[in-house]
């Protein structure tokens, strides 16, 4: 493989609707041809990030570069983006078939005949206006053309709403196909966190506008566990570590921990204790589950987004 | 797969096996970093991790733009290794669960003679 080139690249990223700071002072970078994981909890900020990488929204301070240039205006750089939202609007009279024509006109690297057997693989009615389509196949819709666009840079906002479990594995499936034949720079944004990580190799977590873990998937897997024992075992183990969640019942204690190394392994099995693995899911859950401080309320923040 | 231990080395050693177990012969071709992705379901990039990881330790090799190989050899030396480790990974916890249950070491000789006819 090449050298990785960045695609996006943020520096000191903020922005505030009102009072809220939807997101705080955000730097990172998105290279070429990964698949990432945009992953946190409702009002986290992963959809004000994706308005403020596709040009959809002005940055309040700080700096976007996609593709080396801004993407405000910037019909050079939107040209190569394609962002699923959970809920594109369309014009109201049109049909699905419209939407598969019209696409080519936003997307330069649109693959008609790709889009067309995608249809088939969602089974979804080329002539039913969208305004009748249910849920999941308005979703499909955004999925078909979110993967028929081939854009060198994807984003997917929650794609898999009212997706019943089989389309929802026809779409991770397709997607790494055609990654594999076409790679592309992926963000895919969820909530099926056990779902997807498979699919990923970079997690980037958003906690309150922030990004709280920006690491390769494969180092993050394996890296945390939960190490089980009696509450004194345990304590003398996790001693000057951070510690991610703790729970205990009697004389047992249950702890989860990051960092864990191979030699941590051998001296916790040494010691008598049992390390159980931790689901990326798992430890997305612990790491976002501290309250808020002081930020407004999730609730408050989701509502400024809309 | 095992959500303990990093995917890619998971990979690897489902090769190994397969290799051990002679379901990919020495000097056949291996699927492609690709094919074990769609397969796995897993990240192709994550998928050439344990691909390579077989290469740098000279059990597969690569033939310019055809694909990946088992080496010559490969079998005999997996299964030196894996002899190494059989110790360390199957007696030592055979042995520690046998000891909480108050299993002498003469009586589990003669439950693995046993089993083993």
């Amino acid at each position: 493989m090449s050298a990785a080139r960045p695609v996006v690249e943020v520096t000191s990223l903020s922005k505030r609707f009102g009072k809220v700071q939807a997101v705080g002072d955000v730097s990172f970078t998105l290279t070429e041809n990964k698949i990432y994981g945009l992953l946190g909890r409702n009002g986290a900020g992963k959809t004000t990030l994706m308005q403020l990488l596709t040009g959809q929204e002005f940055a309040s301070s700080g700096e976007i570069r996609v593709f080396g240039e801004s993407p405000v205006e910037n019909a050079r750089v939107l040209e190569r983006m394609a962002f699923i939202k959970e809920s594109q609007r369309y014009p109201d009279d049109f049909k699905v078939k419209h939407v598969l024509r019209a696409a080519p006109l936003f997307f330069p690297e649109w693959d008609a005949a790709y889009a067309q057997s995608l249809v088939g693989d969602f089974r979804l009615p080329l002539d039913r206006r969208i305004k009748k389509l249910s849920r999941g196949q308005l979703s499909a819709v955004g999925v078909i053309v979110g993967l028929a666009s081939r854009a060198p840079l994807t984003f997917f906002d929650e794609p898999y709403l009212g997706l019943d479990a089989v389309a929802r594995q026809t779409f991770y499936d397709r997607l790494l196909e055609d990654y594999s034949e076409h790679p592309r720079t992926v963000v895919l944004s969820t909530h099926l966190i056990d779902e997807v990580s498979n699919l990923l190799e970079h997690v980037l977590v958003i906690d309150e506008g922030r990004i709280v873990i920006d690491q390769d998937a494969e180092q993050l897997r394996g890296t945390a566990a939960t190490v089980v024992g009696t509450r004194t075992a345990v304590d003398a183990f996790v001693a000057h570590r951070k510690v991610l969640q703790r729970e205990g019942i009697g004389g047992l204690a249950s702890v989860t921990i990051s960092g864990v190394t191979d030699a941590d392994r051998a001296k916790a099995t040494a010691a008598g204790l049992e390390l159980a693995p931790v689901s990326l899911q798992q430890l997305v859950i612990q790491t976002t589950t501290q309250p808020t401080t002081t930020q407004p309320t999730t609730h408050e923040t989701e509502e400024a987004v809309r | 797969m095992d959500e303990s231990r990093p995917i890619f080395q998971q990979i690897a050693e489902q090769i190994e096996n397969d290799i051990i177990s002679g379901v990919l012969p020495e000097e056949t071709q291996v699927p492609s970093t690709n094919e074990f992705a769609a397969f796995h379901r897993i990240n192709p990039a994550t998928a050439g991790k344990g691909v390579n990881l077989l290469v740098d330790e000279g059990i597969l090799y690569k033939k310019r733009g055809i694909g990946m190989f088992v080496a010559e050899g490969a079998r005999a030396r997996l299964v030196a290794t894996r002899r190494d480790q059989f110790r360390e990974q199957f007696v030592a916890p055979l042995l520690a669960e046998a000891t909480k249950l108050g299993i002498s070491s003469a009586d589990l000789a003669a439950m693995i003679q046993k089993d083993a006819k």
